[in-house]
């Protein structure tokens, strides 16, 4: 587990209070379930004040806790257990750059070389500008679009050394950058375009519909049988477990 | 390759417009009404007739999960709870589902709602996808604008569907951690029993399922359950999203057919492992918690539950992340090991101190410095957290280990060997940091 603690006194802000609209994002939020299950909004509320503020503070916690009607120990658990809370001061830009082994095994130690370059040698720190600091996740979950990082509400994607410190010029500058794939992919799709989902007629009427009996036995729809050949496809024998090595 | 026809995820790549209409053209939405007309039996006894297995990564059998659910509703309102929250490395299909195609989930929702008799439904997806969050949202809105959900829907079954978002945590992707989470507290797991279709979210029945799993429903009950089953092997059917990542020319996300043999899978879509098939090291075949397959093993698997059991691996979430052999593999494993340590919850102690435990034993292995008793030791400390622990990270956190030691125990003999064994000072017993 990860160790978290608010940070020091003589850095908290003697107050907290949601914006007005804030404020009725929270609510919105609280509405969102039954009637004295508040506290599920919790969360969100944090996240909210975070948007706010940039980190998560004292008031800011004892605040919630008031609207919700929570304990401010419930919430403080909760600020300490989800890592997405800054409980510290951090830049205007955040960093945060994913390092988990697919990650990695597609260069991530580069991505972190260039934060290093750019931003400041270790993680936490804010840069001399005061724009950036950055630090290394676990997985963001886009690993074919290895090596990610993210910043804000964005994924950066297929990076590299290069593209990751254009990156961050660019940000520097005051330049919007463009989110997602950095090396002209669309999403997912393999590099250079996608080689499935190729066939028009999906698109126009697509296989998936109802049969027009609409008790849904056996028509002679279409889409209701598989190819030929999907499931029957020649397999290897497999060998016994261990006897590879 | 399977053909593009039956494929169920058309705008995986978002090619095509997400929204209500491009999703309507692809077949979203389509007679929604004339399923829930079928009843409750009747689309259950679908689901399991299909063979669809869970998509999350356990593979438990959807329709079965649903029956499990009260046949009627008493003081207790019912509950589905999509589980987006993806994390497991190597996994990123969700996401695709997510920003992509979310009308195929939300659609999914009202039906498995509708199964499991519940009128509400919360998706919850990780706090890191704002995007995904925000794309799924405006799905939300556009169906509630359509009335195809809501208190007074055209489909006659009163629906709310409510978004709802973590903020960093993998172990909410259990689903008593998730339901903890979406009650407003720590993502800790409950112990089971009671399971949720007793006791789940506001200690109300809830079945907690995959947002794949979902969001496949609606097209299999459309195109029917044969159509499903004729996909794949008996008890591995229909298609599955497979994320290829790691060290193959073109990683990718792709729909294929559920037992595609592993080989097929990485040379037709991932254009191959980076120089040449021989240059492969390794496949870890299911995200980072299913033990890891050498080479031999991969030249023949096939991408299914059960296949991948015989081989003492899993298919975990279809996550295909591939080492070549240019791959310090103990360095490899020492960053999983740490991925574990830093999100273990903390709540059981075989697994608090264990994973630390593990992570710091296999970064020095990675250096050479540690001594051959060591690994025995490893192997027997990943045999202390596995089944000593509420849920199922422990096994989660020690399985990769071990498939790594069955694999790779030579390389870390011949680490320690050229190194020349131990050099720091003497292990301490001690666990915690």
């Amino acid at each position: 587990m990860s160790f978290r603690r608010l940070a020091p006194v003589d850095q908290q802000p003697a107050k907290f209070a949601f914006s007005d609209e804030n404020r009725k994002l929270v609510d919105q939020w609280i509405a969102k379930y039954p009637p004295g299950r508040q506290r599920s909004a919790v969360i969100a509320a944090l996240w909210t004040g975070q948007e706010q503020e940039g980190w998560v503070t004292k008031p800011m916690i004892e605040e919630v806790a008031r609207i919700l009607d929570m304990a401010v120990m419930r919430v403080l658990e909760v600020a300490t257990f989800y890592t997405m809370f800054n409980l510290v001061p951090v830049g205007q830009y955040l960093v945060q750059v994913c390092t988990t082994t697919p990650c990695w095994l597609r260069g991530s130690d580069d991505v972190v070389a260039a934060c290093k370059k750019h931003i400041a040698p270790g993680p936490g720190v804010t840069s001399a500008d005061g724009k950036f600091s950055w630090m290394e996740v676990e997985c963001l979950g886009a690993c074919v679009n290895a090596p990610v990082l993210q910043i804000g509400k964005d994924y950066y994607e297929d990076l590299d050394g290069p593209a990751t410190e254009r990156i961050f010029e660019a940000l520097r500058r005051g330049e919007a950058v463009t989110p997602g794939p950095q090396n002209g992919r669309h999403s997912s799709e393999p590099e250079g375009g996608a080689l499935t989902l190729t066939d028009p007629k999906p698109y126009d009427g697509g296989y998936s519909r109802m049969p027009k009996d609409s008790s849904g036995d056996a028509t002679d729809t279409e889409g209701k049988k598989p190819t030929p050949g999907a499931s029957d496809r020649e397999a290897p024998a497999q060998k016994p477990p261990g006897a590879a090595t | 390759m399977l053909p593009d026809r039956d494929r169920i995820f058309t705008n995986l790549y978002g090619l095509y417009s997400p929204w209500l209409d491009g999703a309507r053209k692809r077949g979203a939405w389509d007679g929604t009404k004339q399923i829930l007309e079928r009843g409750i039996d009747a689309i259950i006894a679908e689901v399991k007739k299909s063979g669809l297995r869970g998509r999350g990564g356990a593979g438990f059998p959807t329709g079965l999960k649903w029956s499990f659910m009260p046949k009627e509703v008493k003081e207790r309102p019912h509950y589905l709870v999509v589980n987006a929250d993806e994390s497991e490395p190597g996994t990123c299909k969700d996401r695709d589902i997510m920003r992509h195609d979310p009308h195929l989930l939300i659609e999914g929702c009202l039906i498995a709602s509708f199964a499991m008799r519940a009128h509400a439904c919360y998706i919850y997806i990780r706090g890191e996808f704002i995007r995904e969050r925000e794309a799924l949202q405006r799905a939300v809105d556009e169906a509630y604008a359509a009335n195809l959900i809501g208190k007074d829907n055209i489909h006659g079954w009163p629906f709310d569907c409510y978004v709802h978002h973590g903020a960093g945590a993998y172990i909410c992707g259990e689903e008593t951690a998730l339901l903890e989470s979406l009650e407003g507290k720590k993502g800790q797991p409950r112990l089971k029993p009671p399971f949720p279709a007793n006791a789940g979210v506001y200690g109300c029945p809830t079945t907690v399922n995959n947002v794949e799993t979902i969001a496949m429903v609606p097209d299999i009950i459309r195109r029917g359950a044969d159509w499903f089953a004729g996909i794949g092997k008996p008890n591995n059917t229909g298609t599955k999203v497979f994320c290829i990542s790691g060290h193959v020319n073109k990683p990718c996300n792709v729909e294929e057919a559920m037992s595609i043999p592993l080989r097929e899978l990485i040379e037709t879509h991932a254009g191959g492992v980076r120089g040449g098939w021989d240059n492969l090291l390794g496949v870890i075949p299911g995200g980072s918690s299913m033990p890891v397959l050498s080479k031999e093993l991969a030249d023949d698997i096939l991408m299914d539950f059960d296949s991948l059991v015989k081989a003492k691996s899993g298919l975990g979430t279809a996550a295909v992340i591939v080492m070549d052999k240019s791959t310090d593999i103990i360095k490899a494993f020492a960053r999983l090991a740490y991925f574990y340590k830093h999100e273990s919850c903390g709540q059981c102690t075989p697994c608090r101190e264990g994973c630390g435990w593990m992570w710091r034993v296999i970064t020095r292995m990675g250096k050479g410095d540690a001594t051959m008793e060591e690994i025995d030791l490893l192997q027997d400390v990943t045999k202390q957290i596995e089944g000593h622990t509420i849920c199922a990270f422990g096994e989660g956190a020690s399985w990769p280990v071990q498939g790594f030691l069955r694999h790779f125990r030579p390389e870390i003999e011949k680490r320690i060997r050229e190194h020349g064994g131990r050099h720091s000072a003497p292990m301490t017993p001690l666990a915690a940091e």
